[in-house]
């Protein structure tokens, strides 16, 4: 990059001296492939130290999205700073780590000189031994030595991994990081995104895993036909509970009284209430009792994600989450 | 330095792939071939005069320096597609350019680590044919380090209209083309010179014009002029102007200039067009 000031380098400096900065900012971004629109007006943050999902169906626009914030694709419209810096500066990437969906290393080098390569490249130094560590981290110690044009996928995602995280970064994206590994290999991942989480690097999650982005993510961001369908942490996006209760007789009171209660929706006798807050419950189920109503069960829960997600994905975006 | 980097990976990439075992194969089999037939030239027209001999020699060495600067262009223009179209298409592009790193840092690497491919060998492929045709035949070209890098310039210019169509269209594709387009040049040459021969300007205007538009055919023409027998041209006549495997002249400064800024171009093209693209 030039020394000069260019206007992008103000703002850049002037964020630089506002700590602490995203990991991640972008605005407005826009991308279109010939006629079709495959990203429009998406905004969204990841806070330092921030875990966050990406989720979407297929052709959401999430990759290209990830392909924009880091330099890879060009947004038609639309700001992104990585780690405070303009992207277009190739330096915003000095700490950023990546394992593509696309994963493929040169199939003439070992895996331990495609981790040296990712060093140098990093413009950082790395002992060998912090290299092999990192190797070892993924479950490839004893492969080091070999040409990677021998590994298997998982292999091949496994050493992906292991680039994302040679060179110590500060955010790390990861798009569909167990799409090759099997049911081991996702535990290994998730153990390791929850590491990384302690350790307080960034990272930007993609995965139609939704029960491992439930598990790790502090917030997630549903994307859908190109646009942010619903954001928000985990706790706003499930927040409401609800309660299943299978009761009988139940009178004209008793019904007014649930329905006071929360949202009703019932069938047969299987009735189901939307709660803000479950501490009421037992006061609740007293009551019913009093009004003659009889109680074969009642099932306390919680909307999962998948549920949310689909939920959000089949009405259309009308709810705004923040 | 990242151009360093990528230009040391590129020549690793060329030492590991069979492209540099069919390379090798090809280069000893011409070579073989060549020794045989010096051997033979020599054997069967004893009865040659001096001259003649020197003659003889001088136009077989074009003609088997031509075999091997086919083999470089080949070589070379089938190594520079699946470096970068290969990478970009395989997707192990991304996870080396979402490193802090300039695509073009990435892209003058490359062509850094062809060029050096390249024309080390030319210079070894080419130093031993001299070998060959000084022990068979006892002739040593008048100016071998110069006919030697314009050959090596003709390889690099061809790597690098590789490398550009490589930014675009698909690796296979893009060796192909800098192939045709290199076979096509040479045509248009050997057109230009019957034209010249025949005097005729349009004709001859054919060569000329081919050579500003891609300067390996010009090149190898002056290559083969320091290769050859300057006595060839005086022996032979003008009967001989337009002879595919004579180099009229040696090449002017202002066509090796041209040739360098071409390349320049070229490559600053494919750095453009390598920053534009979406990957």
């Amino acid at each position: 990059m030039s020394a000069t000031a260019q206007p992008g380098d103000t703002a850049a400096q002037v964020l630089g001296a506002l700590p602490p900065t995203a990991a991640v900012w972008c605005s407005g971004l826009r991308k279109r492939y010939r006629r079709r629109t495959a990203v429009d007006d998406v905004s969204f943050t990841v806070g330092r130290g921030e875990v966050v999902g990406l989720l979407g169906p297929n052709g959401a626009g999430k990759t290209t999205v990830i392909k924009m914030l880091l330099g890879l694709v060009r947004p038609d419209a639309g700001e992104v700073l990585l780690l405070g810096r303009p992207a277009r500066d190739p330096r915003s990437r000095a700490k950023v780590g990546y394992l593509p969906e696309l994963f493929r290393y040169q199939p003439w080098l070992t895996a331990a000189e495609v981790l040296a390569l990712h060093v140098r490249l990093a413009g950082v130094s790395r002992p060998v031994a912090e290299q092999s560590e990192c190797l070892g981290l993924v479950g490839l110690a004893d492969r080091a030595d070999d040409r990677v044009g021998g590994f298997s996928k998982g292999m091949q995602q496994r050493l992906g991994l292991a680039v994302a995280l040679v060179a110590r970064p500060e955010f790390v994206v990861l798009d569909e990081p167990t799409s090759a590994l099997d049911p081991l290999g996702r535990a290994d991942v998730r153990d390791l995104l929850l590491s990384l989480r302690e350790r307080g690097v960034a990272v930007l999650l993609n995965s139609h895993l939704i029960g491992e982005v439930e598990r790790v993510c502090d917030r997630v961001v549903i994307l859908d036909k190109g646009r942010i369908a619903a954001a928000g942490t985990l706790a706003e996006l499930l927040g409401q509970r609800e309660l299943r209760l299978r009761l009988d007789e139940v009178g004209v009171d008793a019904e007014a009284l649930l329905a006071g209660a929360g949202k009703l929706t019932r069938d047969g006798d299987a009735f189901t209430l939307a709660l803000d807050d479950t501490a009421d419950v037992p006061d609740l189920v007293a009551e019913l009792v009093g009004l003659g109503v009889r109680v074969h069960a009642v099932e306390p829960g919680r909307i999962s994600l998948e549920e949310r997600l689909l939920d959000i994905l089949r009405t259309g975006h009308t709810e705004e989450h923040r | 330095m990242i151009v360093l980097t990528v230009a040391a990976l590129t020549l690793r990439e060329a030492a590991r792939r069979r492209v540099l075992r069919a390379l090798a194969v090809m280069t000893v089999l011409l070579l073989g071939l060549s020794t045989w037939g010096f051997h033979q030239l020599d054997a069967e027209f004893g009865g040659l005069t001096s001259g003649e001999a020197r003659i003889a020699a001088s136009t077989v060495l074009n003609l088997v320096m031509f075999g091997l600067s086919l083999i470089a262009a080949l070589g070379t223009a089938f190594l520079a597609g699946p470096t970068m179209a290969g990478e970009i298409e395989s997707g192990a592009a991304l996870a080396m350019l979402a490193r802090p790193i300039r695509r073009s840092s990435v892209l003058v690497g490359k062509w850094l680590g062809l060029v050096v491919f390249g024309s080390g060998f030319v210079a070894v492929a080419g130093f031993a044919q001299f070998l060959i045709v000084w022990f068979t035949m006892g002739y040593w070209p008048p100016d071998p380090v110069t006919g030697l890098a314009l050959l090596a310039a003709q390889t690099t210019a061809l790597l690098t209209l590789g490398l550009l169509l490589s930014t675009v269209i698909s690796p296979m594709a893009s060796g192909i083309v800098a192939v045709g387009l290199f076979g096509a040049t040479w045509i248009a040459g050997v057109v230009g010179g019957i034209g010249q021969a025949l005097d005729n300007e349009s004709v001859a205007r054919i060569g000329a014009v081919s050579r500003m538009l891609l300067p390996t055919d010009g090149l190898w023409r002056g290559a083969m002029n320091a290769f050859q027998d300057p006595g060839v041209l005086l022996a032979l006549g003008p009967g001989m102007q337009g002879h595919p495997f004579m180099g009229e002249a040696p090449l002017t400064v202002a066509y090796v200039g041209w040739a360098a800024v071409w390349v320049a171009l070229v490559l600053g093209l494919a750095a453009l067009s390598f920053q534009r693209r979406d990957l």
